[in-house]
């Protein structure tokens, strides 16, 4: 230990990326709020019966469930969240910053008001729900109500990433295609989607994670119904009411699929 | 001055770990004149309306003391209790929801049971799908939506269903009473299976259709001071307020049944 009298000590050489020891204090603080928590969740997993939880058909289907729909919801967030990106990174369309905006807001909605929202758009006395119901579809309590609202938390997870690797990408090796008579569909495919390769899988994978983890807009907008609606984060919600050994179980579950997102994404990124 | 920030950032710690700390109850302190004292009621989420009222009647019947709530769903409260949360006193939705914490000698004296509540069956404004009965919400097509088994009211549906041989499929299960109601005040599901306080609370946004099957499944509420309340005696004073006549009465225009 240093006496604290060191502390904000700066180096002469190497000065740029020396940092005022003090830093580390709140640093090792904001480290402990994550940390402890973790720690929080592996002292209360029933080790012995950890399988057994996990297996149980209620917490299998759940599972099942949530890997099912976060597949779907990747799936749409990439069809519709590459073009958004494009647009907004390409496009040179008029008012590109408010569209960002927007694109931004339900990544600091509180899921819970992204599900109202989504109830009063397109639930049965939503904005779009009389027509809907003419066309003899009603969304709520609907396994595909649980993936709409996973796709309106994901979405901005993949645009911003895949905006951002377009912009640090540059367009000169589209400009060079195009000079060379490559037509736009052609340079769109054969060159700035593979040069933002990258940051399209860490969008995606992001996505996929966020999906995974969506509790209240689903809970709001779908409804909790075993098989159909019931995602993990619902389980575990749910089994805390009776089995807090279950809700740990598959807390910890969740937490393990989290932190192999975050190992995955990490690795593509200091990949060359 | 080198130490200055580093001075700076510690002193602004402690004074944010200061004031979150300083949200507790006053313990200790059994001064002769301790001027204000605090109460915390943790109460099951249904018991909102009235024990609001019991609270600012308690208070102005009982000069410098202070009534705060904590309301959510009683097996949450039952968990925060059980971990060491600041609780004086437990009021619970159900019985067995006391028991978890009565099984752990966390009360001060046996609980006491201070309300009732029984199911009733809310649907859109006007009841348009015209239900009459529990059975009705077997009806096809009919979008219903009742609580989980792991809480209360679902707990009650379930007993419902056994006791009338009347099997629900409903369109979802959710964890709590409130969410149920919502589902039917957003119009999402025809009907839902909610207590009669809760309908009676919604007001205009739901009609009520009670069903007499309801009376096979009557929920308890129990209310019990807790062994570490900072002051047992006033916790118990509270107790003993909510069954008296005051108590009583505000429940009772709340919906609630004697026990």
């Amino acid at each position: 230990m240093r006496p604290r009298g060191a502390v904000g000590r700066r180096d002469g050489a190497g000065a740029g990326s020396a940092l005022p020891r003090w830093v580390l204090l709140p640093a090792g603080a904001g480290l402990a709020l994550f940390v402890l928590p973790l720690l929080g969740i592996l002292s209360r997993v029933p080790w012995t019966r950890f399988g057994a939880l996990l297996t149980s058909e209620s917490a299998l289907t759940a599972l099942l469930l949530s890997l099912r729909t976060a597949s779907v919801s990747t799936v749409l967030c990439v069809l519709l969240g590459v073009p958004m990106a494009l647009v907004l990174a390409r496009g040179h369309v008029p008012g590109t910053r408010v569209l960002r905006s927007v694109v931004l807001l339900p990544l600091v909605l509180p899921p819970v008001v992204g599900g109202l929202a989504l109830l009063w758009a397109l639930g049965r006395n939503g904005l779009l729900g009389p027509a809907l119901s003419v066309l003899g579809i009603e969304v709520g309590f609907s396994t595909a109500a649980v993936v709409l609202a996973q796709t309106f938390v994901s979405l901005p997870f993949l645009v911003l990433s895949l905006e951002g690797a377009l912009l640090s990408a540059g367009d000169r090796f589209e400009a060079v295609a195009a000079t060379l008579g490559a037509r736009p569909g052609r340079v769109l495919l054969r060159v700035t989607v593979p040069l933002v390769a990258p940051g399209l899988v860490s969008g995606a994978v992001l996505a996929f994670a966020r999906s995974l983890g969506e509790f209240g807009a689903t809970l709001t907008f779908a409804g909790s119904l075993q098989g159909v609606t019931r995602t993990l984060p619902l389980e575990v919600y749910l089994q805390r009411e009776t089995d807090p050994d279950a809700a740990a179980a598959m807390s910890l579950l969740l937490v393990v699929v989290a932190v192999v997102v975050v190992v995955a994404v990490r690795g593509r990124r200091s990949a060359p | 001055m080198r130490t200055r920030p580093a001075l700076a950032a510690a002193v602004t710690v402690a004074a944010l770990l200061t004031a979150c700390g300083s949200g507790g109850p006053p313990t200790g302190g059994d001064g002769p004149s301790a001027q204000e004292r605090t109460l915390t009621v943790f109460a099951a989420a249904s018991l909102t309306g009235p024990f609001t009222r019991i609270g600012e009647e308690f208070e102005a019947a009982n000069p410098g003391v202070r009534v705060r709530f904590s309301f959510a769903g009683s097996s949450d409260l039952a968990t925060q209790i059980g971990e060491g949360a600041p609780a004086d006193v437990f009021a619970s939705a159900d019985e067995r929801t006391m028991t978890q914490v009565t099984d752990r000698s966390l009360t001060a004296g046996d609980p006491v049971d201070v309300a009732t509540n029984v199911l009733q069956i809310a649907t859109a404004p006007g009841n348009p799908t015209g239900i009459t009965g529990f059975a009705d919400l077997t009806r096809p097509g009919l979008k219903v939506v009742v609580c989980a088994a792991q809480v209360p009211c679902g707990a009650a549906t379930g007993t419902v269903e056994s006791a009338t041989g009347v099997r629900l499929s409903p369109v979802s299960e959710e964890p709590s009473v409130t969410d149920v109601l919502g589902k039917v005040t957003s119009g999402e599901a025809d009907a839902g299976l909610v207590y009669v306080t809760d309908v009676r609370r919604a007001g205009d946004a739901v009609t009520g259709v009670p069903f007499p099957e309801s009376s096979r499944a009557v929920n308890t509420y129990p209310v019990a001071a807790l062994r570490d309340a900072a002051d047992v005696p006033l916790a118990q004073d509270f107790v003993g307020f909510v069954t008296g006549p005051q108590g009583r009465d505000v429940l009772r225009d709340a919906g609630f049944g004697t026990p």
